[in-house]
């Protein structure tokens, strides 16, 4: 009978760790193929010989995108609105949840303000009312339209203000009574213990800045000033415009033109758009993790 | 101590924290609360160039009128409840699978490395995830479509195809999300007390019953609530996957709620019919939310703030 068990219990690890090792190939081998493509000649690539390594080593779409100037104007665009961005989110967020984490004893308005937050969550106006209100405020063409209206991430202010709420009264009270006033307290006191929760709404901040593409699409008008993902998005919907934009831009990119196609310049430039995020990939792991944990099984 | 000592006294005490507080209320209350106000566009005749708050004419429920006669109004709301059913089945059934599989893995080592794989598609954004799927699925040249014809089977063309859109999209956000989505099951698995399977053991119960008997019941709670706070998303059928991924020949199939909002608002620039079929779309989606939220909190004491 434990010898039948154990044979019948072998066939099935087995079986998992082959479904297992199938179902990660699926989700990685597009990927790897997309970086096979980039670096492939572009023959090849058409004639669907490219799988999982490159067919005619060739950099030659890297060279073409690295000079195109669209390329390199979003992805200044992304840059700057990542590096504003972010500690503009981190600086709402920790500003609007230290008072949140306060008990109602020690700050009266607070459920007010808790529902005043809430509330942008339960209901979404809606896209037209969105684009008129940041048409009014005058931020059409401006980097600021990308960075003002999600200034503060609710949902990251709710995890953080949870965490601060978790935090021992005594450490709090052991510094007001040393005379530190709130500012004080919340950088020398709140804001060191609640480094995880930082990191991880931090994480979030830039996942969000990295890929978001539709407020570009909606809120700039010139295609210089859109970030890189919605740069990428005309590419990836039109890509064939591509190269025609770029044929008449400057002589060393006409030399290329022979040389590229729109299916091996695309994967150059959705490969180089997710270098960032790859590079992040281990704290993601780890600290997405931890979020997703924290702001969902809290028992 | 006088009150009045004390009021003031408090006062004090609590106004650095309205200051901190005052920047992120001032941003909210100008960009979500404004836009908030701006749904009165919806019982408007509107004219943009009056501006948001200008003096526009009052035509009452006229547009919802208009809106709901048009023919495509219909499939519209359909096609968005389908989709958006479909991600939220399959996007319960499949990390639950996942997170039991892999937690028969013994390795720690293997176990992290397919975590790490089937992780990465969820931090990727849409525009990315689309140029690689246009390319995979496309019916002459798309890997997809050599690798079935290997087998006999005819090549499919799934985004256009007016048939086969709707499940594409469906296992295309599995793909993006099963990963990652699997986090909180595995979580809820490693919660479950092993001494429930000693006891299982002890009672003669073989590796499928303990699955059966104590690893389900474990994490009935939490698919529970994955399932009631899932509801909150009927009306979101994922704007940004479709949007990337659709095109005329499959509206029929294919348009959801917000495509649909974004074509009528800034393609043909139907601000008011636009921003009423965004409102029916917030007010249907507020009941679900509200709902949703009270219902986790009945069935498994889950707060969501």
């Amino acid at each position: 009978m434990s010898i039948r068990t154990s044979t019948s219990r072998k066939v099935f690890l087995a079986v998992n760790a082959a479904l297992l090792t199938l179902v990660s190939l699926i989700c990685i081998a597009p990927f790897i193929n997309l970086l096979a493509v980039s670096f492939s000649d572009k023959t090849a690539v058409a004639a669907g010989e490219v799988t999982f390594l490159p067919v005619g080593f060739t950099t030659v779409s890297y060279e073409f995108i690295t000079n195109s100037s669209k390329f390199l104007d979003s992805l200044i665009v992304s840059l700057k609105r990542t590096v504003i961005g972010v500690p503009l989110n981190l600086l709402l967020i920790v500003l609007t949840a230290y008072p949140l984490s306060k008990s109602r004893k020690d700050f009266r308005a607070r459920p007010y303000f808790s529902w005043f937050f809430v509330i942008t969550i339960l209901f979404n106006a809606g896209l037209i009312p969105t684009y008129m209100v940041v048409k009014s405020t005058g931020l059409i063409n401006s980097i600021w339209s990308l960075l003002l209206p999600g200034a503060l991430p609710v949902f990251s202010m709710l995890v953080v203000m949870n965490y601060m709420r978790s935090l021992p009264k005594e450490l709090l009270e052991a510094s007001y009574i040393d005379g530190a006033n709130h500012l004080q307290t919340l950088l020398r006191i709140v804001l060191p213990v609640s480094a995880p929760t930082i990191a991880t709404v931090t994480l979030f901040a830039f996942v969000d800045h990295w890929n978001s593409w539709f407020d570009g699409m909606i809120y700039m008008n010139r295609i210089e000033n859109y970030p890189l993902q919605t740069y990428l998005q005309t590419v990836v919907v039109n890509p064939e415009e591509f190269i025609r934009n770029n044929t008449d831009l400057s002589g060393n990119l006409s030399k290329y033109l022979s040389l590229v196609s729109a299916r091996t310049t695309g994967a150059a430039q959705m490969f180089l758009a997710m270098i960032p995020i790859l590079c992040l990939y281990p704290f993601l792991q780890k600290y997405f993790t931890t979020g997703l944990v924290m702001g969902s099984v809290k028992e | 101590m006088q009150p009045k000592l004390l009021r003031s006294d408090r006062f004090v005490r609590e106004f650095p924290l309205y200051l901190m507080i005052l920047p992120a209320v001032l941003l909210v209350a100008i960009y979500s609360y404004g836009s908030m106000g701006g749904v009165i566009i919806a019982f408007q005749k509107f004219i943009p160039a009056k501006g948001l708050f200008g003096h526009q004419q009052w035509v009452g429920v006229q547009n919802f009128h208009t809106l709901f006669s048009m023919p495509n109004i219909g499939p519209v709301i359909r096609n968005t409840v389908v989709i958006a059913l479909g991600k939220m089945i399959a996007g319960i059934i499949v990390p639950v699978a996942f997170a039991l599989l892999l937690n028969e893995i013994r390795s720690r080592l293997a176990k992290r490395v397919f975590q790490t794989l089937v992780y990465l598609p969820h931090f990727l954004s849409w525009v990315i995830l689309s140029g690689i799927l246009i390319n995979l699925l496309s019916p002459s040249e798309g890997f997809v479509n050599i690798l079935l014809s290997k087998i006999g089977i005819q090549p499919i063309f799934f985004l256009g195809n007016a048939h086969a859109f709707p499940a594409t999209m469906v296992v295309s956000d599995v793909w993006k999300t099963f990963g990652f989505g699997s986090v909180i099951y595995l979580a809820a698995l490693a919660g479950i007390n092993p001494a429930l399977y000693e006891a299982a053991v002890i009672d003669g119960a073989n590796r499928w019953k303990q699955t059966l008997h104590v690893t389900l019941p474990g994490l009935a709670s939490i698919i529970v609530l994955m399932t009631v706070l899932g509801f909150a998303n009927i009306l979101n059928g994922g704007f940004d996957q479709i949007y990337n991924m659709y095109s005329p020949v499959v509206y029929s199939t294919g348009d959801i709620l917000d495509t649909f909002v974004f074509r009528l608002g800034i393609e043909q620039a139907q601000y008011s019919l636009s921003t009423a079929a965004g409102l029916f779309k917030s007010g249907v989606s507020l009941i679900f939310i509200v709902a949703s939220y009270y219902l986790a909190d009945k069935f498994t004491g889950y707060k969501v703030f």
